[in-house]
């Protein structure tokens, strides 16, 4: 059986009384960027946590490239991690180390590498995440907030993932760092065949890089093509990109 | 023809023409090491030419393209030809782009200092000089910021006393709560087992005497003068000036810092004051627990260890202490509070940037906190000596 590159099973997160997922299914196919959707508090970050391991959920299958990380130890865990990149909303770099060393960590983890090769190596993820090279040697705090989203890319692509998790990869972002950043995105997916998985508010960003998109309504998800989730019945999805804010991009990439 | 394989990555035939290799398998970043060490150990042995092969090639990661991209051109520039059988894969022309991609070659940046300067440095006499004066300048621009968060903090104290508002009462109660009422079982449990300390060691010695009934005034004197109020001091510092250097360093790390002084609220009196207040109040309250609780232990200690009823410890209590001696313990407290609280806010504001720095300052805080608290000490000791207290 061939498995999807990932794969959510009837998930049940609850927090005492509160239910935030009560079986959610979704699956996210080989080379495609599936965009995640939800109104604040509907546990978009609650999934992401359950998916890389952060959390366990009360109930649900969760698979990684065929294999379900909820039954798995904290050794055979840490394999499946070397083979997925995150980026966290705020970027969540290492702000004790410079560019570099943070796009390293990773690598020194996971990998037995040459001091001289590791550095060619985060220097070219660095710059394909568009970086100038003299970010590298430059510390967090005294990077830009476009720049500190590139960087985190760097860093999540330091291991060749195939499997890519953006968690709201535009916020912060003025519209023209956001667009660009969204080609950034379509350009390193299609030449690295990564499947990327984003939470997202951005609808600039859904309709621009999204082949699929799931959105989080009444503790499950609804999942479809960018087409068919537009036309989908459900009240918060039709106010959600039908709205004032999004009409005016609906009309503008025609769909 | 000769067919070897090297760690299951690579097959290398030889041929009149030249080499061949196969690129077998996975060739990604988690098997780097063995793509490095097949390619490292592959003897080109004089081949004028070498042909490429990927056809059973599974996978390949810009982690194994860039290695395979190193090996073609260090075999390239050794004069061979290196070919590859069909396209050439896609990984290697993002390589290309991606370093071709106009921004300029990393360049490790050095400090700028005029070569002349560089130069100087390396004389021995020089570069000592050199270190004394920096060090000079730093500790002098150390001690201006010092004074200035001194005056800082006694403008924002005189302010804040002309109204309760400023004051902050809830603030200050949470500080007293975190740092006094919190703080109780392990002031406690140190004083006991410090009488304990004070009482065995002098009894030891002083029965060499026949003086046994003095343990009781050197714990009395030992706990209420000096070690009551020294180590719940060392104690709190180690408690609360961390905390209070890691609390604020962290918010100035997630620019809470900068949101108070962007509302308008003065930091000074939102953080700061509230905390130094709080200790001050609550560390007095410390000293006094743990002078109970010392006593209490001396007094245990002279009941069950020496024989003594405790009728005449208790006597033997009221004879040895002046009116004075409890005073001359707790008058300390409110002192050492004030220069915890403030070294460990101190610290706290002076964090920047990076956690690294939020760790460096906290353990700055708390010890300049123990050293400024015993420094005072000695101080009131002197004191009070020529006071004849």
């Amino acid at each position: 059986m061939i498995y999807p590159m990932l794969e959510v099973i009837g998930l049940v997160n609850r927090f005492g009384t509160q239910v935030v997922h009560n079986g959610l299914n979704m699956e996210v196919r080989a080379d495609e960027v599936f965009g995640i959707v939800g109104g604040s508090g509907t546990g978009k970050s609650v999934l992401l946590r359950s998916i890389l391991g952060l959390q366990r959920p009360q109930a649900g299958i969760i698979r990684i490239d065929g294999r379900d990380i909820t039954k798995m130890t904290m050794s055979q865990l840490y394999e499946v991690k070397a083979r997925y990149g995150v980026t966290f909303q705020q970027g969540a770099l290492y702000s004790a180390l410079t560019v570099l060393e943070n796009v390293e960590l990773p690598m020194i983890e996971h990998v037995e590498m040459a001091p001289e090769a590791r550095d060619e190596l985060a220097m070219l993820k660095i710059r394909l995440a568009g970086l100038p090279a003299d970010a590298a040697k430059k510390y967090p705090s005294q990077l830009s907030g476009g720049m500190i989203k590139r960087a985190a890319l760097a860093r999540a692509l330091a291991l060749d993932p195939k499997l890519l998790f953006l968690d709201e990869p535009t916020s912060g972002l003025d519209p023209i760092s956001a667009s660009e950043f969204d080609e950034l995105i379509l350009y390193l997916q299609k030449e690295l065949r990564l499947t990327v998985v984003m939470i997202t508010h951005d609808l600039d960003t859904i309709f621009r890089t999204c082949n699929r998109v799931g959105v989080i309504v009444d503790h499950h998800m609804e999942v479809d093509t960018l087409e068919g989730i537009v036309n989908n019945p459900n009240p918060w999805i039709q106010s959600y990109f039908h709205g004032e804010r999004a009409r005016a991009r609906l009309e503008r990439h025609g769909t | 023809m000769k067919v070897a394989t090297h760690h299951g990555v690579l097959q290398v035939r030889r041929s009149d023409r030249g080499l061949e290799l196969e690129l077998i398998g996975e060739w990604r970043t988690l098997r780097f090491s063995e793509i490095d060490a097949a390619l490292a150990a592959l003897d080109l042995g004089g081949a004028r030419r070498v042909e490429i092969s990927t056809a059973r090639l599974e996978a390949l990661d810009l982690s194994g393209a860039w290695r395979l991209r190193e090996f073609i051109q260090t075999g390239r520039a050794a004069g061979v030809e290196i070919a590859f059988e069909g396209a050439p894969p896609d990984q290697l022309r993002l390589i290309d782009e991606t370093l071709k991609g106009a921004s300029p070659p990393c360049t490790q940046q050095h400090p700028r200092l005029h070569p002349g300067a560089l130069q100087d440095l390396e004389e021995p006499a020089i570069r000592s000089l050199a270190f004394l004066g920096r060090h000079a300048v730093l500790y002098g621009r150390d001690l201006v910021r010092d004074l200035a968060f001194l005056g800082r903090m006694t403008t924002t104290a005189v302010w804040g006393l002309t109204s309760v508002k400023r004051l902050r009462p809830i603030s200050i109660a949470r500080h007293v709560y975190d740092t006094g009422i919190t703080a109780m079982p392990i002031v406690a449990l140190i004083a006991f087992l410090i009488s304990v300390i004070v009482a065995y060691m002098s009894a030891q010695q002083l029965r060499n005497f026949g003086a046994v009934v003095f343990v009781v005034d050197l714990v009395t004197i030992g706990v209420l003068r000096e070690l009551g109020v020294l180590l719940t001091s060392i104690i709190v510092a180690g408690r609360s000036g961390s905390a209070f250097a890691a609390e604020i360093g962290s918010m100035q790390l997630n620019e809470e810092v900068d949101a108070l002084y962007a509302t308008g609220v003065d930091p000074f009196e939102a953080l700061v004051l509230p905390r130094v207040l709080g200790l001050v109040i609550a560390l007095p309250l410390l000293t006094v627990l743990a002078d109970i609780i010392g006593l209490t232990g001396g007094a245990l200690l002279c009941r069950f260890l020496l024989d003594m009823p405790l009728t005449q410890y208790i006597t033997r209590v009221q004879e040895s202490i002046q009116p004075t001696t409890f005073w001359v313990g707790v008058m300390k407290a409110p002192v050492f509070a004030m220069l915890i609280a403030m070294a460990g806010c101190y610290r706290g504001m002076q964090v920047r940037d990076s956690s690294r720095e939020l760790g460096r300052l906290t353990t700055l805080a708390v010890v300049q906190a123990i050293f400024l608290v015993i420094f005072a000490d000695a101080l009131f000791a002197v004191l009070f000596m020529e006071l004849d207290i």
